[in-house]
């Protein structure tokens, strides 16, 4: 059953991933980024983070994409002219850097451990339901927690600097 | 666990219905709480007191003729009323519409799923809402319906932010986030709008907001837009979209009356459970869940037909310099509530 599921969500999030790379229509793109997300959050529910799956939905489905599509709707971008201009440099620099991508992630995966050591008195059944993580998160990780919130506490506040269009008046 | 499966199959079938016909039923009361209001009649030719109207639109709905614009993205045009409907109905599966029953000894739960995470699943459903009214406004190739879809998206995600802070501090009260684990507090505690008036209101501002109910209703005003993101939308395309909006009316009154007004519980359960049976305490808890939800759809019409639409820049303003802050001063409120009263212990 479980393996029944792990290949039909792979076979989406990689057809999907494929589209969004293919699809001459920007917002098609966007939508299969979208599809490609959903997927990655069925395959969150197989590995048991239930919370990282419905943070996955919230954030990357329901908030980012959608200032995609509103970028990409506003700015009504034309699906033809910009996938022609594109001279060959661009395309082989594009090609690098994946590969380089590729390798790193290669390279960081193959040292590691698959299965990660668990915290005391937590089963491999609740290692990502909300009550492991915030325990987790505030007790053995709270220094690098903290630091992240300032991060975006920081990255709010750029944001309404930015957004402020008559700053000298003030 | 094939008896569990079927279980579920039956359960899943019977909400289903329920909220189409419930759904249905509301339109037929929305022109009948017009009516009244306005002081009219309101629809009375088919049927005893018009019930049977909301058939008559259907039929109506489905034999129109279906008009698709020439330079409308036909894939996307189609999709996006299916996509409205689909998330509006999915939230209706973690509500818990009442405790258990019990046939031949087994126990059968009156809630399609109880997840540990429903609170976050319901904040997940709610932000992909956007996509039918985001896709559907682009999709007719109309600048009125782009114009409609902008307006309610950015509507929709300004006021799912307070909406979902409204909803921390009730999290953090109860200290759960499942659904059933939420009303179950509150047989012992009370109901929660004891306790969170202001993040009652802030909510049910919100829900408002979310469902595109008056006076939030700018993604279809037609002095300005001539239908919103639905302009270039015929035949029962259309009716989806419209009935996506009573589905969520009835979903959002679900929502509150389960996190605020005791869901299912009824009031002196322990002397009513001396006198009925237990099959009969549980659907009657569900009755009186239904009762609240239908009090809180009648007020949302009650709104729609007394009150005038916000401006644009009235509505940004209130969600972002009043509910939010005011949400966030709830949270903080909440918080501090909580550790005094540990303190003291």
């Amino acid at each position: 059953m479980e393996q029944l599921l792990f290949i039909i969500l792979s076979v989406i999030s990689v057809a999907a991933a494929l589209c969004v790379i293919f699809v001459r229509n920007p917002i098609y793109s966007v939508l299969s980024l979208v599809v490609t997300f959903f997927s990655f959050a069925g395959h969150y529910i197989l590995l048991k983070a239930q919370f990282l799956a419905i943070v996955q939905v919230i954030v990357y489905a329901g908030a980012i994409m959608v200032l995609f599509l509103f970028v990409i709707m506003l700015l009504n971008l034309n699906n033809t002219e910009s996938q022609e201009k594109r001279s060959f440099i661009s395309k082989a620099i594009a090609v690098v850097a994946g590969c380089l991508l590729l390798i790193s992630l290669v390279g960081l995966l193959k040292g590691s451990v698959l299965i990660p050591t668990l915290a005391n008195g937590v089963s491999s059944d609740d290692i990502g339901t909300v009550q492991t993580l915030g325990k987790v998160l505030f007790t053995d990780f709270v220094l690098p927690f903290e630091i992240s919130s300032v991060l975006f506490l920081s990255a709010i506040i750029g944001a309404v600097m930015l957004g402020k269009k008559d700053l000298k008046d003030h | 666990m094939e008896i569990f499966l079927l279980d579920k199959t039956i359960i899943v079938v019977i909400v289903f219905l329920i909220t189409l016909l419930i759904a249905m039923y509301s339109t037929w009361a929305e022109r009948k709480v017009a009516g009244f209001i306005q002081d009219r009649i309101g629809p009375n030719r088919a049927g005893i007191f018009g019930i049977l109207q909301p058939l008559a639109d259907g039929v109506k709905m489905f034999m129109k003729e279906e008009i698709i614009p020439t330079h409308a993205d036909k894939a996307l045009f189609v999709m996006a009323p299916g996509i409205s409907m689909l998330t509006a109905l999915l939230t209706s599966s973690v509500i818990p519409w009442g405790s258990y029953l019990e046939i031949n000894g087994r126990q059968v739960m009156l809630q399609i799923t109880d997840i540990n995470i429903g609170m976050l699943y319901i904040f997940a459903v709610v932000s992909t809402g956007v996509y039918g009214i985001m896709i559907g406004g682009w999709a007719s190739n109309n600048k009125y319906s782009l114009m409609g879809s902008l307006r309610a998206s950015s509507q929709m995600i300004s006021y799912e932010l307070a909406m979902g802070l409204a909803l921390i501090s009730v999290i953090m009260m109860t200290g759960t986030l499942s659904l059933k684990a939420i009303v179950e507090y509150q047989a012992i505690n009370g109901w929660n709008i004891i306790y969170q008036p202001l993040g009652f209101l802030i909510f049910f501002i919100c829900a408002l907001a979310e469902c595109n109910r008056t006076p939030f209703d700018l993604p279809e005003s037609e002095a300005e837009l001539v239908g919103g993101y639905h302009t270039e939308y015929s035949s029962m395309k259309l009716g989806l979209f419209l009935f996506a909006e009573y589905v969520n009316m009835f979903i959002s009154g679900a929502i509150m009356s389960a996190l605020f007004f005791g869901g299912y519980n009824l009031p002196f359960h322990d002397k009513l459970a001396t006198i009925f049976s237990h099959n009969t305490l549980a659907l009657l808890g569900t009755a009186s869940f239904m009762l609240k939800t239908f009090l809180f759809i009648f007020i949302f019409m009650w709104i729609r037909w007394t009150v005038p639409r916000f401006r644009y820049d009235q509505l940004m303003h209130l969600g972002w310099r009043i509910l939010l802050p005011l949400a966030m001063f709830n949270v903080v409120a909440t918080g501090t509530v909580i550790l005094i009263s540990i303190l003291w212990k």
